[in-house]
């Protein structure tokens, strides 16, 4: 046993262990970002006045809805990067930074625009009607009364997208990133007889991380709730 | 809300019943066992995603690892249709002899120390090296060395990138993608310099039809990977299997192979180490 | 609330308005295609062999269909393991057994946190280890048992919540006919509450087809892998990805319309709420 945990150690101070959880936060955090913004446009455009606005919203949500994410993050480097040649900066490492977030930003704002939406939908007609009778129009309404209720309504399902996405963050290795899955793998193929601890190690850092967002969201949605 | 027990203990009778099926047998994926009787059929482990060495395409079976097998197969009494191809991708190698799911291996599969702890080779058949893809217009990369600057793509997790970045160049720019074919289409559109793994792999993505003519093979191997035959440790065909190979070598199928299997990606083998000699059998 | 309320019917000028935008939008979008498709060309990719043979037998034969079946073979299985895995798991966090309640739990909420790859490359390493499965067979037990854990806890969170959002009154009157309470929960709850979530569990299959496409990165010749096979050996990956990408889109677009239209068809049949997950708790899903 205590020779096991030495190998174990042993293989903790060969590899950054940390430093690649560090790119999963990192990764997440500008993703978050990212699909926080273009979700919160399309979550608009899915309810604003122009038919083809409105269209082209539910166009986007679908079809990305439906795509894996891998395939998204392959288009971006294999598509975009080598054939489009669009480069952010020559240092390699932080151009598939880059785009791995971009990657990253494209799919989960169809699940943060689905998001708000459903939080729109908690928000009662009433308030619409009163936005309308004081004369605001369609933008104003939204950015004053609509969204910031339903910015709350809608805690429990962001919470859970970014959920969603500090764990797809694992995927972007498919994008050029060093992450923590990858390391894994290297690991555990170095060295196949700590595979147990290997593994617990990655999945009790992605517990850590996972369980207080999950705390928080529960808490924050129930302290903001708009109570009717 | 609470509920009774019976709930409770039906779910955990399904728990068990659900981690059994689980982990019942379903060994129809593949091969499976089907070594009943002599000589009834071989199964032989090779790639199915490396064009030029081990190739799927429906029912057929293509590259320089299965005509090696197949000539060897025929030494060994199996007719073509005695073969039982079964995909051995590199993680699953050794698990594979040991479990006795194949009778041999051949699938770009390098001779190691490491490796002969837990399984037992004939050969080498073939004495790879590590290498650089380029465009075929290039001329200012010839080595390793070159590469200072550059950038370069390999797969993710293969340690041939590092050993460039750690010996050789550690300036060079890496990007790692899934599979070599990714790396070569980014090496198409300008995106790298160079796709660096065996000489003989580069050669086999370089000769596919659409690739044909468009890249070569820089011919400046610096490492030494041995392709041998992954057999079983206590397995009696070693000595078999070098005959059959060392007569491979001598009526020209060797040859013949190769050229076949590379042709249009501007590749020469190593001639100081090929064809080689196969190593005495334990 | 219905988006109508928000603004009033486009009058005339708004309408011109809107048309202008429209085509501005619209050529705006034409002059990029174009730049991209522009830019392809030169690059090679749109040479036709590169595109026709993605319309040939072979490609479907030898590369598309065996790799649709084992994307297919493995959801399914994951499909059926994690309703059952879900089943067990979600009773068990209803259970009045308090050690039932706390293992599930623990497993539960492990198994959301723990990301699928992870999960994934975990067992394709580990089961061959162990030697209780054939090494072959080992990338697909990898996907279809990560796949499981992941999805089921899932589906245990849609159990547990689909019997918490019915009506108090429904477990009452049970309760006042003299049911016992595990006998209002099988005979009058448990009904209703998977009635309730069979919409969500149809969106929940779109996430187990998407995540079989994780089963590439650990050898398992999906749909994807496939793809990425035929276009190593022809030379055109971008082309047979974007196929298999396509492939995805149909398959899982019928899916989500299927959960639509399940909801609407099954809403009085219950007295739960069908609203499909990713509308009601948008977001649980990966890769």
């Amino acid at each position: 046993m205590s020779e096991y945990l030495s190998d174990y150690a042993s293989l903790l101070s060969q590899y950054d262990v940390l430093g690649a959880f560090w790119v999963n936060i990192q990764l997440t955090f500008w993703a978050a970002i990212g699909s926080m913004v273009l979700g919160s446009v399309l979550a608009l455009m899915r309810i604003s006045p122009p038919a083809s606005m409105r269209a082209v919203g539910a166009a986007y949500v679908t079809l990305i809805r439906n795509t894996p994410l891998t395939i998204i993050l392959v288009f971006l480097v294999l598509g975009v990067w080598s054939q489009l040649t669009i480069s952010f900066t020559d240092d390699f490492n932080q151009n598939f930074f880059i785009y791995a977030v971009i990657g990253l930003s494209i799919y989960h704002a169809a699940f943060v625009c689905e998001a708000i939406r459903s939080g729109v939908n908690t928000v009662p007609a009433g308030q619409a009607e009163a936005a309308r009778a004081i004369g605001l129009s369609f933008l104003p309404a939204a950015r004053l009364i609509i969204f910031p209720q339903a910015l709350r309504g809608a805690i429990t399902p962001l919470g859970n997208t970014l959920i969603a996405l500090t764990k797809n963050t694992t995927v972007a290795a498919a994008a050029s990133v060093t992450e923590i899955s990858a390391l894994m793998k290297t690991m555990i193929e170095f060295r196949p007889d700590v595979i147990i601890a290997v593994f617990l190690t990655v999945a009790l850092g992605f517990v850590i991380i996972v369980i207080p967002v999950g705390l928080l969201t529960t808490w924050l949605s129930q302290k903001l709730a708009v109570k009717r | 809300m609470k509920y009774g027990k019976s709930m409770t203990l039906a779910a955990l009778a399904a728990t068990t019943a659900l981690t059994l099926t689980a982990c019942g047998g379903n060994d129809d994926g593949g091969g499976g066992e089907s070594s009943g009787g002599d000589g009834e059929s071989v199964r032989i482990g090779i790639k199915y995603d490396q064009p030029g060495l081990g190739f799927k395409d429906g029912e057929e079976y293509t590259g320089f690892d299965v005509d090696v097998a197949k000539y060897v197969a025929k030494e060994l009494g199996y007719s073509e249709d005695q073969i039982e191809w079964v995909e051995s991708p590199s993680a699953n190698r050794e698990n594979m002899l040991s479990n006795d799911q194949v009778d041999m291996i051949f699938a770009t599969y390098s001779i190691t120390d490491k490796r002969k702890e837990s399984v037992a080779f004939a050969g080498p058949y073939f004495v790879a090296g590590q290498d650089l893809l380029v465009s075929q217009d290039n001329t200012d990369i010839k080595g390793p060395e070159d590469l200072e600057g550059k950038n370069l793509c390999s797969v993710t997790g293969s340690t041939s990138a590092q050993k460039i970045k750690d010996q050789y160049a550690g300036t060079v720019n890496l990007v790692e993608q899934g599979g070599y074919a990714d790396c070569v289409t980014i090496l198409g559109s300008g995106g790298v310099d160079a796709v660096t793994t065996d000489d003989i792999i580069l050669a086999g993505l370089a000769a596919t039809d659409a690739n044909s003519g468009k890249f070569k093979v820089v011919g400046n191997p610096f490492t030494e990977e041995k392709y041998g035959v992954g057999l079983p440790k206590d397995s009696d065909k070693c000595q078999a299997i070098n005959d059959a190979i060392t007569k491979m070598v001598e009526d020209g199928a060797w040859e013949e192979a190769v050229t076949k299997n590379t042709e249009g990606a501007d590749y020469k083998y190593n001639e100081d180490l090929n064809p080689p000699t196969p190593d005495a059998c334990a | 609330m219905s988006t109508s309320v928000l603004f009033d019917v486009q009058g005339p000028r708004a309408k011109r308005v809107t048309m202008i935008l429209n085509v501005v939008a619209v050529l705006v979008v034409a002059v990029l295609v174009w730049l991209v498709v522009q830019k392809l060309g030169e690059q090679g990719q749109l040479d036709a062999e590169k595109w026709t043979a993605l319309f040939t037998e072979r490609t479907w034969s030898n590369f598309f269909i065996p790799g649709l079946l084992d994307t297919l073979r493995a959801a399914t299985l994951a499909v059926v393991g994690s309703v059952i895995f879900g089943l067990i798991f979600g009773l068990g966090r209803l259970s009045s057994v308090w050690i039932l309640r706390a293992v599930s739990t623990v497993v539960v909420e492990f198994f959301r946190a723990v990301p699928v790859l992870v999960m994934m490359i975990f067992f394709y390493l580990g089961l061959a280890r162990t030697g209780l499965i054939q090494p072959s067979n080992t990338p697909f037990w990898a996907v279809v048992i990560a796949l499981i854990l992941y999805n089921g806890s899932v589906i245990a969170e849609l159990v547990r919540s689909g019997v918490y959002q019915l009506p108090k009154g429904q477990r009452e009157a049970g309760l006042a006919v003299g049911l016992t309470p595990s006998q209002a929960l099988r005979s009058i709850l448990l009904p209703q509450a998977l009635t309730a979530m069979l919409p969500s569990l149809v969106s929940q299959f779109v996430v187990i087809l998407k995540d079989t496409a994780l089963g590439y990165i650990i050898t398992y010749p999906e749909l994807l892998a496939s793809a990425r096979r035929l276009g190593s050996g022809d030379g055109n990956i971008l082309q047979t990805l974007l196929l298999a990408a396509v492939v995805f889109m149909i398959i899982n677009s019928a899916l989500t319309f299927l959960a639509g239209r399940l909801s609407r068809l099954l809403s009085y049949r219950t007295s739960g709420k069908t609203r499909p997950l990713h509308e009601a708790a948008a977001g649980d899903e990966t890769g």
